[in-house]
């Protein structure tokens, strides 16, 4: 494997690669660092030797921080042990373009994961390294959908897990982890206390919190859905990504992984995609940050709909803005009834039904198509990361339900276009 | 007026192993300056050259991120806890 070691990412210093997320000099985050000189310059090679991979996110295998490669004892079966994530659709959105007056967009829908959210990529990535390193006990604290795959994850692998979360999540999240055998403990308190309260406990045990001490190889299984985006294009990049943004970890790191593909050669052509971050106006303090020019972002109290991007403290809100500035992007946000509108949009022309997040997403690129600042010719790649059916309120009451009596009078009575003529 | 002040285990290091350590001071300034006296270390560690801390450390008092309170001038009661942490979690 091609992993070398940890580094931080704002003093460069150098650690080993165990589970350790903080530079004890300056107190910035590490990341995972490779030397990918083995894999040779042989680029043909390099894209046969993916497309032979697994139908899942192990295809990728090189490009991920495991010291002992996929997971399993051997073998393409072997790796589908456990719980696993990735190659979820990339859909063609022509009705969604249509309506915003695009030309091509494409719907990453990661959704279609094992338990309906892009953290299965993170989680699966982050328990494999966590079994590499000898932890018997998984954790995270979470705003839902990591909740439902570290509970997932420990059951499959057989792991004693225990999920921390704000007491006020959504009723579909919650059931979706408990029924899985997790020790589920929901915090009085924001997303923010939750990960206060982790970082703390994370100190005193022996556990792999997946997003506190093992989030250097969590965050690195992110870079999957850049992978497949670029596979899926026939190895080639977008010009656009429209990606939601909580902790900015997805967003960067989506980032990360065209920029390790393009200084490989494994990609065609020289730009790089435009990156477009969304956020929840409940939540936003990496789009105020962008908005006033500022580097670093202020924490805020989080009010919003949108509970899965409801971090009010994003821990990588200053790559994030520099990502947005760097590639010509933005960090937008958007109102709860623009996030509804957006969940009925996409839902109404592609059939996919988002969550909350993907209504964040979906309304912040309409946002974008609206202000012109998406030129017509642009290949755009919107990023859906969760499930609609998790987060039922949002539609709740948005739509008309005709109840008749089972006679061809009552419903043509009660559904009076629908008569025949 | 004494505060704890809780130190994560990232910066023990630098503070001859000490978890937690009672400081004088009537705002989180002079806890800090109180702290940074008794480990010289940490200063380099937490803070930028204009004393500010660093973008990447979030400090509590009694579980309340200061940035929510007044900052490095919140005035800190007697007694309460001083919970300086990495702002890297989560996500």
């Amino acid at each position: 494997m091609a992993v070398s070691h940890l580094e931080c990412k704002e003093c460069k210093a150098q650690y080993p690669l165990e589970a350790l997320y903080v530079c004890e000099r300056c107190f910035g985050p590490l990341e995972v660092a490779y030397d990918h000189s083995r894999l040779g310059r042989d680029v043909a090679e390099l894209r046969r030797r993916i497309q032979g991979g697994p139908q899942n996110i192990w295809r990728y295998a090189d490009f991920l921080p495991l010291a002992g490669g996929p997971p399993g004892p051997s073998g393409r079966l072997a790796s589908r042990v456990g719980l696993p994530a990735g190659c979820t659709p990339l859909i063609r959105a022509d009705r969604l373009a249509a309506r915003l007056g695009l030309r091509e967009v494409w719907v990453k829908n990661d959704a279609a994961n094992p338990t309906h959210s892009f953290k299965d990529r993170v989680v699966s990535v982050a328990v494999t390294r966590a079994r590499e390193l000898g932890f018997q006990t998984i954790a995270c604290a979470s705003t839902g959908n990591l909740a439902n795959s570290v509970a997932a994850h420990g059951a499959a692998l057989g792991l004693e897990s225990y999920v921390f979360i704000p007491a006020d999540l959504e009723e579909q999240k919650v059931l979706a982890t408990g029924v899985y055998g997790t020790k589920l403990v929901a915090v009085n308190g924001s997303y923010d206390d939750v990960n206060r309260l982790c970082t703390e406990l994370c100190a005193e045990r022996d556990w792999a919190f997946v997003n506190i001490n093992l989030r250097p190889y969590y965050a690195e299984g992110s870079k999957t859905l850049a992978f497949e985006i670029a596979e899926q294009l026939g190895w080639e990049l977008p010009d656009r990504c429209v990606v939601p943004v909580a902790s900015g970890s997805l967003f960067t790191k989506i980032a990360k992984g065209f920029q390790e593909w393009r200084e490989l050669g494994l990609i065609e052509g020289e730009s790089f995609p435009r990156m477009n971050g969304a956020q929840a106006e409940g939540c936003a303090p990496v789009a105020s940050a962008f908005a006033a020019g500022q580097e670093v972002c202020r924490p805020v109290k989080p009010s919003t709909i949108a509970k899965s991007l409801a971090i009010g403290n994003p821990a990588d809100g200053p790559y994030a803005l520099d990502l947005a500035r760097r590639t010509g992007g933005s960090v937008d946000a958007v109102s709860d009834d623009e996030i509804r509108a957006g969940i009925a949009l996409l839902a109404q022309t592609t059939g996919i039904f988002t969550e909350t997040a993907g209504g964040v997403t979906t309304a912040v690129l309409s946002k974008l198509a609206a202000r012109g600042d998406i030129d017509p010719d642009e290949r755009v790649v919107l990023v859906i990361t969760g499930e609609g059916l998790k987060t039922l309120d949002a539609v709740r009451g948005t739509f008309e339900t005709h109840a008749v009596e089972p006679t061809v009078e009552a419903f043509e009575a009660g559904v009076p276009e629908a008569v025949a003529v | 007026m004494a505060v704890v002040v809780k130190i994560p285990t990232q910066l023990r290091g630098a503070a001859e192993g000490t978890a937690e350590t009672e400081i004088d001071g009537a705002t989180v300034q002079e806890v800090l300056d109180g702290l940074f006296a008794r480990f010289g270390e940490l200063r380099e560690r937490i803070s930028n050259e204009d004393g500010s801390l660093r973008r990447f450390v979030n400090v509590y008092l009694a579980g309340e991120d200061i940035r929510f309170l007044d900052g490095l001038a919140t005035p800190v009661p007697d007694g309460v806890e001083l919970t300086i942490l990495p702002a890297v979690a989560g996500g």
